[in-house]
């Protein structure tokens, strides 16, 4: 099969994709008494128009560009990492565990490296685990990735439950960072710099990704270790023909992921929340299985795709606000109906868009 | 004459109720659980519906799905012009502190919590331990193996308070009772997992325990189920569960959140609305053991004596029951 323009392989399949994911979520919508047209006009405004809308939707936004990043990473090498929520659990950890010990001692300006550096470091420990047993033992990535998902959980637990535990309150929960640890929202920068901003979580962690995209795609596109690691992925036998280090590459791919993974935590806890909370990953690191497959593994997909998902979370909830009928379900459904149509019947469109361009190139 | 003047009169209590209703506006901020999760967030549900079927009064309700969306929800309730916003849980504890200090002029109320400290905020906190006291009492004096189980939900220190409260029931009713315990799990999903609560009351059961108690939310279905189909004794939580087994159900140790909701949206509405703490216990009856038709035949007198002294004991002070939130430890 001849393959399809470059314009329509990148932007017109995914639209219609997702167009075909609302067309079927619209029918929904009017199955329970609501008009589709209005849900959706909520749904956009809810995202993109409300005051502080935007910034709720890039915050999300930030949370799946880290785990989309460090999932597609590791699938270049054709590693399934189904384990970002626990590396972004223990990087959580590791940011606050710098706090902790150092707010009190050192000025916010050098306590946030260390604590961003501490993130990626813990995440990055996480994920070499389960890399190195591929590597070396052959446990499969998929099994010991969603295992070390729950022992991170427990870690967790254990510990906000007991020694890190804020004193005085039962939420397990440890105490608030020093706010010159913290990394500054950016409403607040926008205020120092004169503009009037809405107060939202979106904080510095937004830019960050946006450098560690492009970081991303400098690694896998521009490196020799970049040209290693696809190398590998497309055929291990070849690669290690080639000279390539399989098993050292496997782990290295898998420290690279956790750590992008792991710094999932600066948006939530350095940024939003200011102190390590339980479950703060809320299934983002498997979300990021999505948005890696719907961005094609490439940064630039993967931004638009962790936007798309941004606007649904935030959209999503405004829906639930506007419509008693409408719950958080219906906005699960939605977001699965997405994932179906883009993800899983990604290349349905394929043989059809195929037939259309051919018959007008002749 | 008399049916114009009763038009007249029904019109008029229409306009006022609508009056009223413009001013008043109650909302509702339930947590990850969600509104139907049979058992905390639902028997806050249960308080708010009974509030709206009783005074035609909408509520405005929202579930979070995740951390962030806490404050966001209650922002949002209040610029959507809520004059009362009732938070669930304890995870919602520092959202509405927040929320509360930016908003002197909407009155907030939360379920769950106790150490917080704001002029327009109504805390309730329940002594789980003393009613989960009286259910290790009951459970105790039931089991003719000495062996009685408890499945909690998620492991964290609220549901430890459970377990410890059981424990010392158990033990200080009948010396050398022997308490089974298993956590569900370390995520939220341990919230909602029957399949793994039918599985943690099986291997109890087949160790011995033949009561078996549960702090577990939708999980505790499970367990409920197995001790049914084992011929064992399951003792329900939150809200009373004896009717989802008749005959298999010993108990339930119920929480009164739907009073506390209820209440909430009651003193709001008719202006008398206070902050402060409350602290329900068995002497308040925020928290008590259910007992009615389903379960009638298998409580003894014998048993429904000694529950009933451990509760006069508890309420007159007489018995102290241990908190576990008040030392991070439980002695027994």
């Amino acid at each position: 099969m001849t393959p399809l323009p470059r314009w329509v392989e990148l932007g017109l399949l995914p639209l219609a994709n997702i167009s075909l994911a609302f067309l079927v979520a619209g029918a929904v919508v009017a199955l329970i008494g609501e008009s589709p047209v209005e849900a959706m006009a909520v749904m956009l405004k809810g995202a993109f128009v409300y005051d502080g809308a935007l910034g709720y939707t890039l915050y999300y936004t930030t949370n799946f560009m880290f785990t989309g990043l460090a999932v597609s990473v590791a699938f270049h090498a054709m590693l399934f990492n189904i384990g970002a929520e626990g590396e972004a659990a223990m990087g959580g950890l590791g940011a606050a565990l710098v706090c902790i010990a150092l707010d009190a001692v050192l000025p916010g300006l050098m306590v946030i490296p260390i604590a961003i550096a501490g993130a990626a470091a813990f995440g990055a420990a996480w994920a070499v685990v389960p890399g190195w047993l591929q590597a070396r033992r052959g446990s499969h990535i998929v099994i010991t990735t969603i295992m070390f998902n729950f022992i991170a959980a427990g870690v967790l637990v254990s510990l906000l439950s007991g020694p890190l535990m804020r004193a005085g309150q039962s939420s397990p929960q440890t105490r608030d960072f020093a706010e010159a640890a913290r990394l500054p929202f950016l409403h607040d920068i926008a205020r120092a710099l004169g503009f009037p901003a809405t107060a939202t979580p979106l904080n510095l962690s937004f830019l960050i990704a946006l450098l560690a995209a492009f970081g991303v795609w400098v690694l896998i596109w521009r490196t020799r270790w970049g040209y290693a690691l696809r190398a590998v992925g497309h055929s291990e036998g070849a690669a290690r023909y080639a000279g390539i280090p399989v098993p050292r590459m496997v782990v290295v791919a898998m420290a690279v992921s956790g750590a992008l993974a792991g710094c999932m935590a600066l948006n939530e806890i350095l940024g939003a929340q200011g102190r390590l909370v339980l479950n703060f990953t809320s299934g983002y690191g498997f979300t990021g299985i999505a948005v890696a497959l719907m961005g094609r593994n490439h940064p630039v997909g993967i931004f638009f795709a962790a936007l798309l998902f941004g606007a649904l979370y935030q959209g999503g909830a405004e829906l639930d606000f506007e419509f008693q009928t409408i719950t958080r379900e219906m906005v699960v459904l939605i977001q699965g109906l997405i994932i179906l149509f883009s993800g899983a019947l990604a290349l349905m469109f394929v043989p059809a868009l195929a037939r259309i361009f051919r018959a007008r190139a002749q | 004459m008399r049916l114009i003047s009763l038009l007249a009169g029904a019109a008029l209590a229409a306009l006022a109720t609508a009056a009223s209703a413009a001013e008043f506006k109650p909302a509702v901020v339930f947590d990850m659980g969600g509104k139907f999760d049979k058992s905390f967030n639902e028997g806050v549900w249960a308080g708010v519906k009974q509030f709206m079927d009783e005074t035609g009064v909408e509520v405005m309700e929202f579930e979070v799905t995740n951390e962030t969306q806490r404050e966001q929800a209650m922002r949002r309730m209040v610029s959507r012009g809520a004059t009362i916003v009732l938070g669930v849980g304890f995870a919602q504890a520092d959202a509405i502190d927040k929320v509360a200090a930016d908003n002197p002029n909407v009155q907030f109320a939360i379920i769950d919590v106790s150490w917080l400290d704001r002029p327009n905020l109504r805390q309730y906190a329940f002594k789980e331990h003393e009613g989960s006291y009286l259910v290790g009492v009951a459970a105790a004096k039931k089991s003719a193996t000495q062996k009685v189980g408890f499945v909690g939900g998620m492991d964290i220190p609220l549901i430890r308070k459970f377990a410890c409260g059981y424990v010392q029931g158990a033990k200080e009713a009948i010396a050398g009772t022997e308490v089974l315990q298993n956590m569900t799990g370390t995520t939220p999903t341990a919230w909602n997992d029957p399949t793994k609560g039918a599985e943690l009351a099986q291997s109890q059961i087949d160790r011995g325990a033949d009561v078996i108690y549960h702090a577990a939310g939708g999980t505790g279905m499970g367990v409920i189920r197995a001790a049914a189909d084992a011929g064992k004794l399951a003792i329900g939580v939150d809200s009373n569960q004896n009717g989802l087994a008749p005959g298999h159900v010993l108990t339930s140790m119920v929480k009164r959140v739907d009073v506390a909701a209820y209440e909430t949206f009651k003193d709001a509405m008719a202006g008398s609305f206070t902050p402060g703490v409350r602290n329900l216990g068995l002497a308040e009856n925020g928290v008590d053991w259910a007992l009615d038709e389903n379960n009638a035949g298998l409580i003894t007198d014998e048993i429904k004596a000694a529950v009933e002294a451990a509760r006069a004991g508890i309420v007159a002070g007489t018995i102290k029951v241990h908190n576990y939130e008040d030392t991070g430890s439980c002695p027994f």
